[in-house]
């Protein structure tokens, strides 16, 4: 399982494992979604610490959980993105769409 | 210019073939000692090309991608990715940022976009009814050593 979803108070921790592609994001996206649409949390915070690589299924992936949490009335954070996952954020032009410089980022 | 070495690929457009695909051309190019930025900007360049072939050109049915890989003495890397799938009616339009023909899979619509950024030049060949082929061309810094050639 490339993520692993931990619940603490009302907080909903998905920390994600390895590559973000095609074939990976959609287990993850099933196992969040899954999760938070039984618990509800008022904050989902995705900890990209571990992700080894990622393309513009990942975005998606954001995106999509960004859309979840508005549908929820809570929010999401983005957490320890690396460098390189920056990156391609930055190519696709997401950072326009928020603030990811603390490398914490807050919708 | 004459290519120094060269691969060829195919493999089925099963969605869990996307990771082997691009660390296979990743592991194809280390031999122009690439630094991690290059080989990164490569892996999801491909990935994004061989995702199309899998989710756009065969729509999840299962048929053959193919990767054709070649290095020349400048250091360029030239990559085909090919299916013989349904092709793209509007070029210009599946290029555009956002763009998808599938938002409920949550795709992003910026494969191209990403290709482009990542890459120096991108070039898309398709046929309706016949297929697609993405050539992507990058160049990759000169470090310092000789080229030697063998």
């Amino acid at each position: 399982m490339p993520v692993r979803v931990y619940l603490a108070d009302e907080i909903m921790t998905a920390h994600l494992l390895g590559d973000i592609d095609h074939h990976s994001s959609r287990e993850i996206r099933e196992e969040i979604d899954e999760r938070a649409g039984r618990a509800h949390p008022s904050r989902l915070v995705m900890d990209f610490r571990d992700v080894t690589f990622m393309d513009s299924s990942g975005i998606g992936l954001v995106m999509g959980r960004y859309a979840l949490m508005q549908e929820l009335e809570g929010e999401l954070v983005v957490e320890n993105m690396p460098e390189h996952i920056k990156r391609v954020m930055k190519l696709a032009g997401l950072d326009r769409l928020a603030n990811m410089e603390s490398g914490r980022t807050r919708r | 210019m004459k290519m120094t070495n060269q691969m060829k690929l195919s493999f089925l457009s099963k969605s869990v073939n996307e990771s082997f695909a691009r660390t296979a051309v990743a592991a194809f190019i280390t031999g122009l000692d690439p630094t991690m930025d290059e080989i990164t900007d490569i892996k999801t360049a491909v990935s994004e090309a061989v995702t199309n072939c899998i989710v756009h050109g065969y729509r999840d049915s299962v048929q053959t991608v193919y990767i054709t890989a070649a290095t020349y003495p400048d250091n360029r890397v030239v990559i085909k990715i090919k299916d013989k799938g349904c092709g793209i009616e509007d070029i210009e339009k599946a290029m555009e940022p956002l763009y998808t023909t599938c938002p409920e899979g949550e795709r992003a619509g910026l494969g191209f976009a990403l290709m482009q950024s990542l890459c120096d030049k991108v070039k898309v060949a398709s046929k309706p009814g016949k297929g697609t082929t993405v050539t992507l061309h990058r160049k990759l810094a000169m470090r310092g050593q000789d080229d030697s050639q063998e």
